[in-house]
């Protein structure tokens, strides 16, 4: 693959820079993040920084107002007052560290009303999917309604989806065209997360264009996948798009946040997760304004390896509530 | 990376500085919760990883080792110990005995009597057998060996546990294949065993060098003696359990320590039909003078300058790891490894600016602890050369580069550095440290990178990094090094024969062609 130019609305050129990945050494090297032993103080540091950079997530076909309201009540308190207190009860020494809420809900439009109403003064973010999600294949301007629906429901993060289709094929300028018009949607309103679908795009070259020219466009967060397609988030890929927000920073000054999503059910993954970004991007990158895991059975994963990590035992499961 | 526009770049810095101005305007009336903006500077975790050491209960230490002769630990003759030394923490570990010329010839001759009565008479298949057996050993008490290793010679416990261990039961099992079809390997050819074998290895990867040593040599159907370096023992002498465990023959193997004189007094054996040497070039060119006289079988192995060569069109954040493999792996005492990076003038800045960032990340320190990259320079002799040398470096101008890490106040420890803008001539460029300093220069166009890659007295191995396949070949076809590796670095595997040019030595170990040092073929 070449370099590719697209046209910026205002007529300019841009390029897109080839830059080859090798697969192998990539595949390599983001094992090497797996192989950190993370203990003590600094795994807590950890799977609490993880609990806020949660993207809760729920994209069902059947979604209801009701499971939404769980999903929320969940992101606000991810844990009863009892979780504390018992855990109190078996580490007395400790100074239990309160659980902070998730990062955000992630929702299809339909359910942005009932989830804004639900987050009202929580500090939880409400992140909708949009754009024809997930497979991306309508019009623009359905696109665009379905945005801006979100944005008046109250989405202040939008999690739009790129056309896949018109990547493969080489349309470029199609793909750079509807993030553009996208952001312009979201501009003052919502924060853009762009999913390029990475087990769709199959090769890293492509994931690393891809990841480029969403920056380009406006993207304020690069997301690896719907969650929808096998595989999803995987730590190579993840490593590709890390690297990428890196150089875009080096030339631009543009810090672009990361959302690897799909696939990270254990805090053991959110883990080597983190440990990447710090190795990769380092600490400007460790904070939920940068950094989001789309994910819904990890959050349990994470309190119970809290409490283990406080109590020196796991807890029954059955503490935790399912959402 | 490749010019992008700069009008676009004002553009969109403009646009993302207006944004974050109308955001805070608006934020206040927003209903919702507020917006996550990056805009604003946020302190993100600082993420300090605790201390996560492997735990040294599981070695017992002996009082003292002896010498293992003809399947026992004897004392030595000249009732001389020397001390192991931790380097990581100048700790004592172990006292070892001194082979004294005449504990050499008794171990010789336990070899020479073990050859002649037991290993020689035993079939392939009964060979391979123990072969086999020692390599399920090497598995079952891994993290013994590599503990005992990290322990001994100051390197990380990832790499003894990810690298020198499991490869070195792998050639355990990858010769004891051989063992039984010797006359396969060489079509039409009559092979037999050559006798007793004097081996001598070095420190940077003790136990390693004993499995490429021993396995090949057991599977031809020879005796051996062999001597690991003084300043890593220990495993080696923990191996010769694991001969006993395994019940092999008595004097099959017959592991003697000491220093230079002990190793003189093998190389100077006149029943020794082969000397295998892996070490320093000043010792190679000696020991094959002493040999030169007589009937002696030889192959040596030993340093180099290697060039890892990257081309503009290479995957540039996978060949940054290479360059960090190549020299950074096992503190730089690798003989293979790349200590000369040579880097295509036109992504020479992009690649030392992502050298640089990926430095930071490597973690010096405890080689127990299991988040350790670099651990401890083997010993002080080591030290003390490295730095005389970085000293000396300094002096001939370039830029001199240094990660910022923080080192144990005990033990031998050294930044990982490097070298750039020094002359080809420089004694960086030309002569081996054998530690984590890197030699930096660039070059114009491939035929520059082939002549700039061969400008050496070595010719061990060399990386080549480019996307371009033709680009590839045509490189590795130039160069004058025995191993050569595209797009990566420092891959170890018990088929692929390794080995070296000019000063870098002779003779092939490893693959089919590590079995023709050590069997006559008619």
């Amino acid at each position: 693959m070449a370099s590719v130019s697209v046209r910026m609305p205002g007529g300019s050129k841009i390029t897109i820079p080839h830059y080859p990945i090798d697969m192998i050494g990539a595949n390599e090297r983001a094992s090497t993040f797996t192989k950190r032993s993370i203990k003590k103080e600094s795994k807590l540091d950890a799977l609490y920084t993880a609990i806020t950079m949660t993207d809760l997530t729920t994209l069902e076909g059947a979604d209801t107002p009701g499971k939404v309201e769980q999903l929320c009540g969940k992101a606000i308190h991810p844990v009863p007052d009892q979780f504390m207190q018992e855990l109190q009860r078996l580490a007395p020494s400790r100074t239990i560290r309160p659980i902070p809420h998730v990062g955000a809900i992630c929702v299809y439009p339909e359910q942005v009303p009932i989830a804004a109403r639900c987050l009202e003064g929580s500090g939880v973010e409400l992140a909708s999917v949009a754009t024809a999600f997930p497979a991306g294949q309508l019009p623009l301007d359905i696109k665009l309604r379905d945005v801006k629906r979100a944005v008046k429901f109250g989405a202040t993060e939008i999690d739009m989806v790129i056309d896949r289709g018109a990547f493969l094929r080489g349309d470029f300028q199609k793909v750079f065209d509807e993030i553009v018009a996208v952001k312009d949607v979201c501009e003052d309103n919502a924060h853009l997360k762009v999913i390029l679908e990475t087990g769709e795009l199959k090769t890293y070259d492509n994931v690393r264009l891809a990841s480029w020219m969403a920056m380009e466009a406006g993207a304020d967060f690069i997301k690896t996948s719907t969650g929808k397609v096998a595989p999803a988030a995987t730590m190579p890929v993840t490593l590709i798009m890390l690297q990428a927000i890196w150089d875009y920073y080096q030339e631009t000054g543009i810090k672009i946040g990361m959302k690897p999503a799909g696939g990270i059910r254990t805090a053991k993954q959110a883990v080597h997760y983190l440990v990447m970004v710090n190795e990769v991007l380092g600490s400007d990158w460790l904070h939920p304004t940068m950094f989001r895991f789309g994910a819904s059975s990890l959050l349990n994963d994470l309190l119970r390896q809290i409490f283990k990590q406080y109590s020196g035992q796991y807890y029954y499961d059955d503490i935790f509530s399912l959402d | 990376m490749t010019k992008k526009k700069t009008d676009k770049k004002k553009v969109a810095k403009k646009k993302t500085a207006k944004k974050a101005t109308k955001k805070v305007a608006k934020k206040t009336t927003k209903k919702m919760t507020k917006s996550s903006t990056k805009k604003k500077s946020v302190k993100g975790l600082v993420f300090d990883y605790d201390p996560a050491p492997e735990s040294s209960a599981i070695i017992t230490f002996k009082k003292k080792y002896d010498l293992f002769i003809g399947g026992k630990f004897v004392a030595p003759e000249s009732g001389k110990y020397m001390t192991s030394i931790n380097p990581a923490t100048t700790e004592s570990l172990a006292r070892f005995a001194v082979a004294s010329e005449k504990d050499v010839d008794t171990a010789v001759k336990a070899a020479r009597k073990a050859y002649q009565t037991s290993w020689s008479k035993l079939s392939g298949a009964e060979r391979g057998k123990y072969l086999y057996r020692i390599a399920r050993i090497l598995q079952e008490r891994a993290r013994e060996f590599a503990v005992l290793e990290t322990m001994d010679g100051g390197k990380p416990i990832k790499e003894s546990r990810d690298v020198d261990i499991p490869l070195a039961a792998a050639h355990f099992f990858y010769y004891a294949g051989w063992a039984d079809k010797l006359e396969y390997a060489f079509p039409g050819k009559k092979v037999s065993s050559i006798g007793v074998c004097g081996q001598i290895i070095p420190w940077n990867f003790p136990l390693l060098m004993a499995a490429w040593k021993i396995a090949p040599a057991l599977a031809a159907g020879n005796t051996i003696v062999i001597k690991p370096a003084e300043q890593t023992p220990l495993t080696a002498l923990l191996l010769a359990e694991v001969c006993q465990e395994a019940e092999l023959p008595e004097g099959v193997v017959n592991i003697i320590t000491g220093a230079g004189e002990t190793g003189a007094a093998i190389v100077n054996h006149k029943d020794v039909n082969k000397i295998a040497f892996t070490g320093s070039t000043a010792v190679g060119k000696l020991i094959a003078k002493s040999i030169a006289k007589t009937n002696k079988k030889l192959t040596l192995e030993l340093g180099g300058k290697s060039a890892n060569i990257i081309f503009e069109d290479a995957a540039l954040d996978q060949a940054v790891e290479g360059i960090i493999n190549g020299i950074y792996f096992n503190q730089g005492h690798v003989c293979c490894a790349g200590s000369r990076l040579l880097v295509e003038e036109s992504v020479r800045d992009v690649v030392l600016k992502k050298l640089k960032k990926r430095m930071s990340t490597l973690r010096v320190g405890n080689p127990l602890d299991k988040n350790t990259d670099v651990g401890a320079i083997n010993s002080k002799e080591q030290y003390d050369q490295i730095t005389k040398m970085v000293a000396a470096g300094k002096k001939e101008g370039g830029e001199f580069y240094q990660a910022e890490c923080s080192l144990p106040r005990k033990g031998y420890f050294h930044a990982p550095s490097y070298f750039a803008h020094q002359s080809a001539s420089s004694l960086i460029s030309r002569v081996e440290v054998f530690g984590p300093v890197l030699s930096i220069s660039s070059f114009r166009t491939p035929d520059e990178a082939i002549t700039k890659a061969n400008d050496t007295n070595y010719g061990l191995a060399a990386g080549i990094w480019s996307e371009k396949g033709s680009k590839i070949h045509k490189t590795a076809g130039s160069l004058k090094a025995g191993i050569i590796w595209a797009n990566t670095y420092n891959k170890f595997d018990p088929t692929s024969p390794f080995g070296g040019y000019f000063e870098s030595g002779y003779g092939r170990e490893g693959g089919l062609q590590g079995l023709h040092p050590y069997l006559e073929i008619k």
